[in-house]
């Protein structure tokens, strides 16, 4: 190891290659702050050059490489390996082009999400997949997870609005994928790099789609008397042929939590409600408005509020956006999960899940993109007493196994990482983790990059296959599982 | 008619002996739905596969937004299910016959003209489960809008032209139809043309198609009726007297431009759309609002590829009287090794659709 620092340091300034354990520190976990490891060290390169240069290293010294955006990562995607190489895009923070006429932009990895929109307001325009931690996260770390947002269920997930990726491979190698035009010969390796969790290559820039910004924006909320009539009033709107740019949902405990804490105006008495934004040309919103204002009020709506101005509507919003501080407010601590499922099974997986809290005595929010059945379940516990982490763990794998039950997934957007790894097991047969190692091995033959995440090895899935039979409960709770 | 459950479990476990039998042998497997696009790529050999019977609709609930079907299923039954619920396809996938599938369809990863504007087959394909070249059937993806557990092998395999391996079952994400939609046109010269669709792209939300030749520019507009006749007050169009047939005719290659004379290729030309009119002879159709150009020409293959390159596009030899070896633009070396590796990890002894996609696997 400490040859290769060596190395590093022929080409690195001091300063960007971090050794002391105190420096270290910070960079020991991702915002899954339950899994914690120190590297061996960080490096924070400026230039592609640079990058080629250290995964060089790496490479041929048989040392493994995690990349790290901002760290905001909800999987424990970004969380170090022991004695191996952090690789921090964060120095690659430049947006290098935005072009008005193809509505594109040319950014370094290490760009926070909000700064491509920002950038791109000038010209009318915006980058739509909008992460609540938009004003932190990274394009770099956007990319390896397939991030959404609020508005992805009309404009797309991070996959549908990526047209180009410069990557570097393992062995330093620069490649091209996709760019300016809309396809590219050959296979679609812009959509397997996308969400591949940093395992398969480094992102060292992306070539972005802008959307012209819509004229207009409306919003409504809606008030529930319970959560099944919420549920049905999503699948009503969009079977009327409706896409909002946004439809949220929130249960109660959400709702008076966010209430006690922005004043948003929510009606705390409802078993749930739902925020809807539609947007177009306004002769277009207008329209939209009413009719969704009927379907609301037919799924069995308590009230139906229409924003009366931009201000109101963004007090709608301020609410939602404010939920996961909120929600921090009333609990010492809380683990969010992220199972998708089939929107019509909404009702049951919240009863579900409310079981579940009785069973494990640990409270639970509901906060979440009802539009795409991309649930967001908060457990809350707190990790000054003893056993409740490890139930809140087990409680939010429970959830994630009920979400495969119904047809869905354990993860929506936030990558499997190191903290879902076991459900992969759920989720997938032998035979389908072996070739998703297969591909790895396609791209990555020694596997160095971000090793040990997002695909289980098979004697895992065999361990944990094991503890499992046991009718759901592990064996042997106060063992470290991980 | 939806084959019953014993029907496809004993289709499946066929198709699953004959890929274990060529895997020993090593004898290529050439897979086909209907087969109408055996233009279309290098040619194949080895023992047709027919995907046919497994055919027939497995889930679709409109609410959900998704529908899941057979890869032998045809497009036209596909669209007829959803139009009934008064959704579509958004990607609009041309049917170059009556019997196009599915599989075929999400294989060759084709989309319509509607695609720069709602997305491609690969933006809309949400799960699949396939058969691959090691004899295992396996699923990735899922019905679900959000999903990204695992790598996103179905993505993958769309438009990897069967080479990886043989699609069973698609999911994809549907959308509902436009409440209202209308073709417009005017008489333009070419150059002309692809300004005027790239300035109006980025302004227009409800652009839903913009297409040019040698005389005419062609706009289709969808969405509320009262975004589209906004719409018109600024663009200087009229109706199309071919309606919403000429978009139809586009899709699936109908119209008069598509016909080849002796000697003719036709070259599928994909570039960023404002690019300047390409220095090239012969006649042309640019669609997809400048990204996607057709070109009918005697001109050389080296030729073309290298103009296409020279402005970050590629070139893909689409139609041809003559040797189809390199239908598709050359990869450059490290992508190409990754292809290869990729090939050999789904399909380690090249046994599906050798020779389709590129001439070494
Ligand atoms: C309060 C809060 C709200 C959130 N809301 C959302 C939300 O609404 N939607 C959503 O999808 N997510 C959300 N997240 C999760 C997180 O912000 C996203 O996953 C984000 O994309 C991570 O970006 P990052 O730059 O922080 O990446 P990191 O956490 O640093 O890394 C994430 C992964 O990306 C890899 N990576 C990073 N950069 C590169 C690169 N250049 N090349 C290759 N691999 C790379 C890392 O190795 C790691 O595996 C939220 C997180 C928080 C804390």
């Amino acid at each position: 190891m400490s040859s290769i620092i060596h190395e590093f340091l022929k080409f690195l300034p001091q300063e960007a290659v971090i050794t002391g354990e105190e420096s270290l520190r910070v960079y020991e976990c991702d915002a899954l702050s339950a899994y914690r490891e120190l590297p061996a060290c960080v490096v924070l390169p400026e230039t592609v050059e640079q990058i080629q240069e250290i995964l060089r290293i790496c490479h041929q010294a048989g040392v493994p490489v995690v990349a790290r955006g901002a760290g905001t990562g909800l999987s424990g995607g970004a969380l170090p390996v022991a004695d191996g190489v952090v690789l921090s895009l964060a120095k690659l923070n430049r947006i290098l082009e935005i072009d008005p006429d193809l509505r594109l932009a040319r950014v370094q990895p290490g760009v926070r999400n909000l700064s491509v929109s920002d950038a791109a307001a000038a010209y009318g325009l915006f980058y739509a997949p909008d992460p609540s931690s938009q004003v932190a996260c990274t394009i770099g770390g956007n990319i390896a997870e397939n991030s959404g947002g609020v508005h992805c269920l009309k404009y797309g997930l991070t996959v549908h609005n990526v047209m180009g990726l410069k990557v570097i491979t393992i062995a330093g190698e620069l490649i091209q994928i996709g760019g300016e035009a809309l396809d590219s010969a050959g296979y679609d390796l812009l959509a397997l790099m996308t969400g591949s969790e940093g395992m398969l290559g480094v992102v060292v820039e992306a070539t972005l789609k802008l959307l012209p910004r819509p004229v207009h924006q409306q919003m409504l909320l809606a008030a529930f008397a319970s959560v099944e009539e919420a549920g049905n009033g999503v699948a009503d709107i969009i079977a009327a042929g409706v896409i909002p740019a946004g439809l949220e949902m929130m249960d109660n405990p959400g709702v008076r939590a966010v209430e006690a804490y922005v004043h948003a105006g929510y009606p705390t008495d409802a078993a749930a409600i739902l925020l809807c934004e539609l947007d177009g040309v306004p002769e277009e919103v207008a329209v939209e408005s009413k009719q969704v204002i009927e379907i609301l009020k037919n799924a069995g709506a308590t009230e139906v509020r229409l924003a009366r101005n931009k201000q109101e509507g963004e007090r709608f919003w301020a609410g939602r956006k404010a939920a996961f501080p909120a929600v921090g407010r009333i609990a010492a601590d809380y683990y969010c999960m992220d199972g998708t499922i089939p929107r019509k099974h909404i009702a049951r997986v919240l009863q579900r899940i409310t079981e579940l809290s009785e069973e494990y005595e640990l409270g639970v929010v509901n906060v979440f993109h009802a539009g795409d059945g991309n649930l967001h379940p908060l457990i809350l516990y707190d990790v000054a007493i003893p056993g409740e982490l490890e139930r809140a763990e087990e409680f939010g794998g429970r959830i994630l196994e009920t979400c495969v039950e119904v047809g869905g997934t354990i993860t929506g957007e936030h990558g499997v990482g190191i903290e879902k790894i076991n459900q992969m097991c759920v989720q997938f047969k032998t035979e389908e983790l072996t070739q998703f190692h297969a591909v790895k091995e396609a791209f990555d033959p020694q596997g160095l990059l971000n090793p040990g995440k997002a695909v289980p090895t098979l004697r895992r899935c065999a361990e944990y296959g094991a503890m499992h039979v046991h009718g759901g409960k592990l064996p042997f709770p106060d063992l470290e599982r991980f | 008619m939806v084959p019953s459950h014993t029907d496809i479990a004993g289709f499946y476990d066929r198709l699953q002996q004959q890929v274990i039998a060529a895997r020993a042998s090593k004898s290529p497997l050439f897979i086909q739905g209907a087969n109408s696009k055996q233009f279309y790529g290098g040619e194949c050999e080895g023992d047709i596969v027919d995907m046919r019977p497994c055919r027939g609709i497995i889930h679709y609930d409109p609410t959900e937004l998704v529908i899941t079907a057979y890869a032998g299923t045809t497009i036209e039954e596909v669209e007829r299910t959803l139009a009934e619920q008064g959704q579509m396809l958004p990607f609009e996938p041309p049917r170059f016959s009556k019997e196009t599938t599915l599989g075929g369809a999400v294989a060759a990863g084709l989309s319509g003209p509607r695609r720069p504007y709602t997305g491609s087959v690969r933006d809309f394909v949400l799960g699949m489960k396939c058969l691959t070249g090691q004899g295992e059937i396996l699923k990735f993806g899922g019905e679900v809008m959000k999903n990204v557990a695992g790598y996103d092998v179905s993505r993958l395999m769309t438009g990897a032209m069967g080479t990886l391996g043989i699609l069973l079952e698609i999911s994809l994400k549907v959308l509902p139809r436009p409440e209202y939609e209308l073709a417009l046109c005017k008489d333009l010269p070419l150059a002309d043309s692809i300004r005027y669709m790239n300035t109006w792209g980025g302004k227009l939300l409800c652009i839903s198609g913009a297409t040019c030749d040698a005389v005419e520019v062609h706009l289709r507009l969808s969405g509320k009726q009262v975004a589209v006749e906004k719409a018109l007050e600024g663009l200087e169009m009229h109706e199309d007297p071919a309606g919403l047939d000429y978009w139809r005719r586009l899709r699936d290659h109908q119209l008069g431009f598509f016909s080849l004379a002796a000697g003719e290729s036709l070259w599928r030309i994909s570039v960023p759309a404002n690019r300047p009119m390409l220095a090239i002879n012969g006649e042309w159709l640019i669609d997809w609002g400048g990204a996607q150009r057709w070109l009918k020409t005697t001109e050389s293959a080296s030729q073309i590829r290298a103009l296409a390159q020279s402005l970050t596009g590629h070139a893909t030899l689409f139609r041809s009287t003559g040797d189809r070896n390199e239908t598709f633009h050359p990869l450059p070396g490290v992508i190409k090794r990754l292809h290869l590796q990729l090939k050999d990890a789904f399909d380690p002894d090249h046994i599906l659709n050798r020779g389709r996609m590129y001439p070494d696997f």
